[in-house]
């Protein structure tokens, strides 16, 4: 009875243990990603090759998407402010939404999908097949190598492809909104131009999709340079770059919102 | 992929996203009217400012010719003092003009109307506005409606 509980208790501790030593291994690792980050300076093309295959690849996804949830907003708000004479208003919902939540939040959790995944299975699978020992038996240091550029570019591409995102969501707005429900075309720029900041509001979820960008690709990176070099742990390491990553998004997103517009 | 067309590719996607960055700034916010700055500042006290805020528009018939750029509590004539930027080709208001805060609509946002008077001086940066007339607040009208009902029964 004693030993049954011991045990528990030594298993919680042990996940405890584990838990946190993690946490502390993946600090650890964005120190060293951050020192690595100087070998992009004499290497620019490992970095271009990273952008192609995080950024312009991810592209096709973020430009339909975008175009669709800026349509089916435009539909929506439509609907709901038709009723009081005030669909003249929609333009500041459907642009407000997409540049403050809906752009950097949607593309960020896109890109993990789509980019983060990518990134965790190849780094992961370098390390399963040794290619990462072998750089450091070479004298290479595979976290300047290999990790640095792929979370540089993660940096990079999330902003542009939030950008990328709200614009063709405003497109689309204006399309279903200007185009399909006869709304005044003038009336729409008229009216997001008096309510949408520059600063408050496009500056804000600039800042959030930086956040975003930095948060999906350490932990993309640091799960694929983690993960136990087997089949079945880089499927796990793949998963939980989906599922932490996509989580953090939306927690942070919460805290982002009310330090920003919480006021 | 050989070299140039994965660059040529890269190019374009940083190209797109900062093509966007500016199609969002110049098309869907403010930043068009963010080159006005170097309008002339004048003044005008309020007994109740309602909902005016900074960076509401000034309006003469209707026409925006400014905007609201601070506004602060005057603790000796016990007033609110509203600052506004006015545009500078809009420099030729009478000194007896006079500024409303008014609704636009019912429920709309508060703007200041400018109604210019007929003095020959012109407002100049630094003027301050005499006749003004405060913001409606619809709670003291409706206060004030209920009163003279009772009065006539």
């Amino acid at each position: 009875m004693v030993d049954i509980l011991l045990d528990r208790i030594q298993g919680l501790g042990r996940g405890t243990l584990a838990a946190v030593s993690r946490l502390g291994r993946a600090n650890v690792f964005l120190l060293e990603v951050f020192a690595g980050l100087s070998g992009m300076l004499t290497r620019p093309g490992l970095l271009i090759k990273q952008l192609f295959s995080v950024g312009v690849q991810t592209l096709i996804i973020i430009v339909v998407a975008g175009l669709f949830v800026g349509m089916v907003m435009a539909l929506q708000a439509y609907y709901a402010l038709v009723d009081f004479g005030a669909e003249d208003s929609l333009s500041v919902m459907v642009v407000l939404s997409l540049l403050r939540e809906l752009g950097p939040v949607i593309t960020a959790l896109l890109f993990a999908g789509r980019a983060g995944s990518a990134l965790t299975a190849e780094i992961g699978l370098m390390k399963a097949t040794e290619q990462l020992s072998g750089m450091e038996m070479m004298a290479v240091n595979p976290i300047e190598r290999v990790i640095a550029p792929r979370f540089l570019a993660g940096m990079i591409s999330m902003p542009l492809l939030a950008a990328i995102f709200s614009a063709v969501g405003v497109m689309g707005g204006y399309l279903v909104a200007v185009e399909l429900l006869g709304l005044d075309a003038g009336a729409f720029w008229s009216q997001a131009q008096a309510k949408v900041e520059l600063f408050e509001d496009l500056g804000n979820g600039m800042i959030k999709s930086l956040v975003f960008g930095f948060v999906v690709s350490w932990i993309a990176v640091f799960e694929g340079y983690d993960c136990i070099p087997t089949s079945e742990g880089l499927g796990q390491a793949t998963t939980r770059t989906v599922v932490y990553g996509s989580l953090a998004i939306l927690v942070l997103d919460f805290v982002l919102t009310a330090l920003m517009f919480g006021k | 992929m050989n070299t140039r067309t994965l660059e040529l590719l890269v190019g374009l996607f940083v190209a797109a996203g900062l093509v966007a960055l500016f199609m969002l700034a110049m098309t869907a916010s403010n930043l068009a009217s963010y080159g006005g700055d170097d309008g002339y500042v004048i003044k005008a006290h309020f007994d109740n400012i309602g909902g005016l805020k900074v960076r509401s528009p000034v309006a003469a018939s209707g026409v925006r010719i400014g905007r609201v750029t601070d506004i602060s509590y005057d603790l000796e004539g016990f007033e609110a003092i509203v600052s506004m930027s006015i545009d500078p080709q809009y420099n030729s208001f009478p000194v007896d003009s006079s500024a409303s805060i008014l609704t636009s609509g019912l429920l709309g946002e508060q703007y200041i109307g400018l109604e210019p008077g007929a003095e020959e001086e012109f407002l100049v940066a630094g003027s301050v506005i005499d006749i003004t007339q405060s913001a409606l607040v619809l709670e003291q009208i409706i206060g004030q409606f209920l009163y003279s009902k009772a009065d006539e029964e």
